[in-house]
């Protein structure tokens, strides 16, 4: 059997990121395996602009982002492969995978980096009642045959949830001539930046209802229309608020989660983010197998993928490279009133002079306090005027905070009000 | 008078901009400065794609090299859709001069598409 320093799995943004930084770090034999027919993963069918303010300075379209680590991983001859699905792996680090050159193929790695991305929650998930024609499909779908196969899905579309993919969506079958007759969100408020409300609803007046639910799907073969219906406080359609839309096409956008069933079935413990618990270092429960990108937490800015990765992919090094420090990770870090998830789960009071807390709120508020509390007792409190589940939160914690302290680390977001 | 959601932080505070060009409701001054411009030249960023053969996909993404004003998207768009392009092309190559006669923009592509 083949045996190798580092195997990344999946060569999107952060599978990119960290063979650079692992290799940067002192590791040269690398291999990337990448399912799909090329690098750059997600990025590629993001023709939009938006990506890139932090790590370049300048706004770049998801392609023309995704080229710049794609140079950068060939600039160091970084091996590759491309359609080589990673089917499985052990505990051993022992990775399957197969491709139409090599047939199939078994490594065996020092370490793993996991970096195989999210998918989109698809119409199964929810189960609409009514029909089951053709024409509903996810945003993330719809996006890659128009943007990539020139082909358009449908004429009058209707768009279920207004995550960031699915604005996008709207503003790009507007373009090309659709006619987008709505957006309907179960929650009371927007789960889309306000920069893609503005840009792909407003500027095309493209309605929005919040709070509202497809509660039937019709059609014979082909979808001929959708049923809204308005929610209640139990997400549940109110009879009689009852809107229908004729159309072709039902656009879902209602979620991503990490396609993370590769460390799942190791049975490495799952985060609330249904991504692998991981400490500061990217590293699982399992010595040597590190996890980054949106297979760890679904993350709206690519900025923030590629630093995570680039994290993680120098600890790989270290780890093979055998200068990776012992430290214990002896802070459990938890969500506490109205988080989502934290990432990581686990820090080491000890180490590094700083730990990067990243989280989600699960409503959005405005004048609290977010507050972090180590057994019970505060140790910073941060203000936030505004504060929305669709963009991450980022906080760097010193570690002096902790004096040395172990336990658990817990993160709240608490009323103006209320804070002591 | 016009309504506005200012789009320069998460706060996405919502401005009233009056024909003297007074904004208010703003928290801070990038609020200001914001209902200002999208009230006398908005203009945006458009990105899309072109047809091109040669190459293992039917289409290369592009962009506007600057933002263009919002009255020609749908022209931007229709010139856009003329073109057919053929592999190989790269990033930054220009696609249109001058796109909707606007002075120093152009169309560029925004994905190296190399010939099969
Ligand atoms: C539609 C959309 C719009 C976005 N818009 C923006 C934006 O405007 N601005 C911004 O900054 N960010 C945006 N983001 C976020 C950002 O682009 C992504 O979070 C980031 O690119 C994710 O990188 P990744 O490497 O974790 O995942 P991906 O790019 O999804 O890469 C994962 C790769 O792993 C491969 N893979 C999966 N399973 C396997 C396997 N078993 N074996 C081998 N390979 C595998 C996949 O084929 C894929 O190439 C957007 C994301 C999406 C989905
Ligand atoms: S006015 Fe200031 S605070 Fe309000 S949304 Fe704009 S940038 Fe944010």
């Amino acid at each position: 059997m083949r045996e190798v320093e580092l195997a990344i799995i999946g060569g999107g943004s952060a599978g990119l990121s960290a063979a650079v930084s692992a290799y940067d770090a002192g590791v040269r034999d690398i291999v990337i395996l990448e399912k799909g027919p090329f690098l750059g993963g997600i990025l590629n069918q993001c023709i939009h602009n938006g990506f890139g303010l932090t790590e370049f300075k300048e706004e770049l379209t998801g392609p023309e982002f995704a080229a710049r680590f794609i140079a950068q991983a060939k600039e160091r001859n970084i091996e590759y492969h491309l359609n080589s699905a990673v089917s499985s792996l052990t505990k051993d680090k022992v990775l399957s995978y197969m491709n139409p050159e090599e047939g199939a193929v078994q490594i065996k790695a020092k370490a793993v980096v996991m970096a195989a991305g999210c998918y989109e929650r698809s119409a199964g998930a929810i189960a609409i009642p009514g029909d089951r024609p053709a024409g509903i499909l996810t945003a993330g779908q719809a996006q890659k045959f128009l943007n990539e196969q020139g082909y358009m899905v449908g004429k009058r579309v209707f768009i279920l949830g207004s995550g960031d993919i699915g604005l996008i969506m709207a503003r790009r079958m507007t373009l090309e001539g659709a006619k987008v007759l709505g957006v309907a969100e179960l929650c009371a408020w927007s789960n889309g930046l306000n920069r893609n409300m503005v840009q792909c609803l407003y500027d095309y007046d493209i309605p929005l209802y919040l709070s509202h639910t497809v509660s039937r799907c019709e059609g014979k073969g082909r979808l001929e229309r959708v049923i809204i219906s308005e929610v209640d406080e139990r997400k549940q359609p109110i009879p009689g608020t009852e809107k229908v839309f004729d159309c072709d096409t039902l656009v879902l956008s209602i979620g991503l989660l990490p396609n993370n069933d590769l460390l799942n079935n190791l049975g490495i413990p799952q985060g609330r983010s249904r991504g692998s618990e991981v400490n500061e270092k990217f590293e699982t429960s399992i010595p040597g197998i590190f996890s980054a990108g949106n297979v760890l937490h679904v993350h709206d800015l690519v900025d923030n993928v590629v630093e995570e990765a680039r994290v993680a992919g120098k600890a790989a090094a270290e780890y093979i490279l055998g200068t990776s420090e012992e430290v214990e990770n002896d802070i459990t870090v938890v969500p506490g009133n109205m988080i989502g998830y934290v990432v990581p789960a686990k820090v080491s009071s000890k180490g590094d002079d700083k730990v990067s807390v990243k989280f989600r709120v699960r409503e959005p508020s405005k004048n609290v306090y977010i507050v972090y509390e180590l057994n019970g007792k505060q140790i910073k409190k941060v203000f936030k005027p505004v504060i929305i589940p669709s963009e991450m939160e980022i906080q760097a914690l010193p570690k002096s905070l902790f004096n040395g302290e172990s336990g658990t680390l817990t993160v709240s977001l608490i009323k103006k009000e209320e804070v002591k | 008078m016009r309504e506005l959601i200012c789009i320069c932080c998460p706060r996405g505070c919502r401005l009233t901009v009056d024909d003297d060009l007074n904004v208010t409701g703003n928290f801070c001054p990038r609020g200001v400065a914001y209902g200002k411009s999208e009230v006398t030249n908005p203009t945006r960023v458009v990105t899309s794609t072109v047809r091109i053969e040669g190459s293992d996909l039917a289409m290369c993404p592009v962009k506007t090299s600057e933002p263009i004003k919002k009255g020609n998207i749908f022209k931007c768009m229709e010139e856009i859709n003329k073109i057919h392009l053929v592999a190989p092309v790269h990033i930054g190559d220009v696609i249109i001069h001058n796109v909707c006669g606007e002075e120093g923009i152009d169309v560029i592509a925004t994905r190296n598409m190399e010939k099969l």
